[in-house]
């Protein structure tokens, strides 16, 4: 029906309510990029010479790579000389003190911080910008071994773990945005879990980008030593711009023998308005390497923001008997365009892994989603399973899967499954008769359709989600 | 003088598209309070478009007559307010709704209604007294409830989960359209006995039906043959009957001498 489905499109066309400024005295750099930049920004974290040598080599090397076009997203050229590289809220008076423009800021984003995180049982470190501006339960995650801070922080005070850990999974040369990112990354977060140790409390990350023309480029780097497990949550919202704001991000895990990682996301970035003016270009490479036996990672995103995704969360499979996982909420709408998906790349023996892919398009929105499964030659045993699904409400929007297959022995198993489907008019008549309201029946149908994605998410970011994508399924049952 | 609970004066509707075909061609039907009354005739006739469209479905569009619900205008109402002012449709095909579970949808529809009438949502310990007497009723099993509405039911547990649905909001009008299709014996006789249960003063049913097997259980206080968008005749069931050893053919035979 025509007007069921421009009911539909404005339902979908709800506004962006992480779209505040906030206005606090920020010191940044120039716009552009050069090895003058690079020494700023390195000089302004007190990094070591070798850091600031990375970056170099990584610029350096940044300079002879072109853009990628392979994924199916359309912009105009990025000006990368005309992005801010560098920006920080001004400290106050006392070196301890946390601008109180800042406070609200995630409050307003419900994010907790210094008490509030105490109630909430979560620790956070937020990052405004370029720079982590507050570390909650530091201390009581320290007194077990657990070391949970910004990423500046640890390059000073942990150097030999981020020294021996940074790149070694994403490479400075990897690819464009995360060799970019190598080169001008400003914070993150660090985490490192003792051998043994099971951390007991969700860790979180908050990021936002509020100074205009800002670029965001952070870096995250967690390390599960032996027998460690830890589960880590990530959120980020940023202000309505009308121009295109970069975020470039690089998110390394490393579990060792025995070692969990779960990694949780609730991407939303600001979109874009409804003519698909302004939104955040969310170009990020993540990467987890199951290094030792029995190791296991598993990712969950839920992505709803940003003008165009191109993410990939991807496990390798090096430990005999590891285990990769990857579930995914993508939506899409206006003039939204995600590209996503994960490579799992199979090297040790008994490997397994899992991809769930739920894509859902509004608008004119466009969702790709794009894996690769590779299993090598020494990779015996192994075993994947993939389903994919997309789910379309209205005419104008798209979804595409690119799966790629790549298998080097005969004694591994690999499933896909897809489908595909409408909102169909027939189940909105079934919730209207029962006196479901259209809004709360789309609601309904689409979280039904995300259920084996919002499972594997933690419960508080589960409850995030849902919301996130219009609805309250609160006291559901099973 | 008692104002009947559905009237309906000379009801056309067609398909809502362009060149839509006419379905409906001038339905008179008067329902009182505590009646059941029962549709019957021959695939095509538009019996089931009748009952969609007094529950709202939208690929349909009325464009002659009127339909007088407990004294208003139903045609100017939406599809949910229809619900929620307690008219209900237990759909021929129930609809799969993957990943949403019956006790959350059930819970939403009983809490639309409640709304509607001032009431305060339902707490989770009376929604499952309410929900596990009216399982009992069906004969359903506790598992039922968690699993995602209709997902890889049987044609038998649909239905089932449609008068199990319909027990539980407790309209005042029910459509029960071709509950009978696709239930084996006892599987009818549950469905059928869970429907006469819910018979009140204030409420009635119609029944759609193709055979008459289903009002030997829900038995109708009258009888209305459908045929080609129009009720023909009216009578008791007796009429149901006929139909039964007879089939549809003498209908058009009658009604084509009417002409």
């Amino acid at each position: 029906m025509p007007t069921q489905t421009r009911e539909i499109e404005t339902l979908a066309n709800r506004e962006y309510k992480w779209g505040f400024i906030t206005d606090i005295e920020a010191e940044s750099a120039p716009p552009g990029l050069n090895e003058e930049i690079i020494r700023f920004i390195s000089l302004k974290k007190a990094e070591p010479d070798w850091m600031l040598q990375w970056r170099l080599k990584a610029y350096r090397h940044w300079l002879t790579m072109d853009e990628p076009h392979w994924a199916k997203v359309h912009h105009p050229p990025i000006d990368y000389q005309n992005t801010i590289y560098y920006s920080a809220p001004k400290p106050g008076k006392r070196p301890e003190e946390v601008d109180p423009e800042l406070l609200k800021t995630y409050e307003k984003l419900g994010i907790p911080l210094q008490e509030r995180a105490i109630l909430a049982g979560v620790a956070v470190d937020a990052v405004f910008d370029s720079v982590s501006v507050a570390t909650t339960f530091k201390e009581k995650l320290g007194s077990m071994g657990i070391i949970f801070c910004s990423f500046g922080e640890a390059v000073r005070e942990h150097p030999d773990l981020v020294r021996k850990y940074t790149g070694s999974v994403v490479p400075y040369s990897d690819n464009y945005f995360a060799t970019l990112n190598s080169a001008v990354f400003t914070d993150g977060s660090f985490v490192y879990v003792p051998k043994g140790v099971a951390c007991p409390m969700e860790l979180s990350t908050y990021f936002r980008i509020n100074a205009k023309s800002t670029g965001q480029f952070e870096r995250t780097l967690i390390i599960a030593d032996e027998g460690a497990s830890v589960s880590y949550l990530e959120g980020c919202t940023a202000p309505m711009r009308d121009e295109n704001q970069l975020h470039a991000a690089v998110v390394e895990l490393v579990a060792l023998d025995n070692a969990k990682i779960k990694y949780s996301t609730v991407q939303n970035w600001y979109p874009g308005d409804k003519e698909g003016k302004g939104g955040i270009y969310n170009f990020v490479t993540k990467r987890g390497a199951c290094r030792g036996v029995n190791s296991k990672i598993s990712w969950t995103q839920v992505e709803t923001g940003s003008a165009i995704t191109w993410k990939y969360p991807s496990c390798i499979l090096q430990g005999d008997n590891s285990v990769g996982e990857f579930y995914s909420v993508a939506l899409t709408n206006n003039y939204q365009q995600a590209d996503t998906g994960t490579k799992m790349i199979h090297i040790g023996k008994n490997t397994r892994s899992t991809i769930v892919s739920k894509g859902i398009s509004a608008g004119r929105g466009q969702n790709t989603y794009r894996g690769l499964v590779k299993i090598l030659k020494g990779a015996a045993h192994s075993r994947n399973y993939t389903q994919c699904d997309s789910l379309l409400l209205g005419d104008k929007c798209g979804a595409h899967t690119s799966p790629y297959i790549d298998v080097h022995n005969t004694t591994s198993r690999v499933e896909h499954e897809a489908s595909t489907s409408k909102i169909g008019e027939d189940q909105l008549f079934y919730c209207k008769t029962r006196g479901i309201s259209l809004e709360d029946a789309v609601s309904m149908i689409v979280n039904g359709f995300c259920k084996e994605v919002f499972r594997e998410l933690p419960m508080e970011f589960a409850a995030e989600a849902r919301k996130l994508l219009g609805v309250s399924l609160e006291g559901s049952v099973g | 003088m008692k104002l009947p609970l559905l009237e309906i004066r000379n009801l056309h509707a067609r398909v809502a598209a362009p060149g839509g075909r006419e379905i409906l061609k001038g339905v008179d039907l008067t329902i009182n309070a505590s009646e059941v009354h029962a549709i019957m005739g021959k695939n095509g006739s538009g019996k089931s478009t009748l009952a969609q469209v007094l529950a709202g479905r939208e690929a349909y569009e009325v464009t002659q007559g009127e339909v007088r619900y407990k004294g208003g205008d139903l045609l100017e109402l939406s599809t949910e307010e229809r619900a929620r002012d307690g008219v209900f449709l237990a759909f021929q095909y129930p609809v799969e709704i993957p990943g949403v579970s019956t006790s959350y949808f059930l819970k939403a529809a009983v809490n639309a209604i409640r709304k509607h009438r001032g009431q305060p949502e339902i707490d989770a310990k009376q929604f499952l007294d309410l929900v596990r007497e009216k399982m009992k009723l069906l004969k359903m099993t506790p598992d039922f409830m968690n699993r995602a509405i209709n997902e890889g039911f049987s044609g038998g547990e649909k239905k089932r989960n449609e008068i199990f649905q319909m027990a539980v909001v407790n309209p005042t009008l029910a459509l029960m359209d071709e509950t009978d299709s696709g239930l084996d014996v006892d599987a009818l006789k549950t469905v059928a006995e869970g429907a006469v249960s819910l018979q009140r003063p204030d409420n009635a049913i119609l029944i759609v039906t193709h055979y008459q097997r289903i009002l030997q259980y829900i038995v109708p206080d009258v009888v209305h043959l459908m045929f080609d968008g129009r009720i023909v005749m009216s009578g008791g069931r007796d009429l149901a009957a006929r139909v039964d050893t007879e089939g549809y053919d003498w209908v058009d035979k009658e009604v084509k001498q009417l002409v």
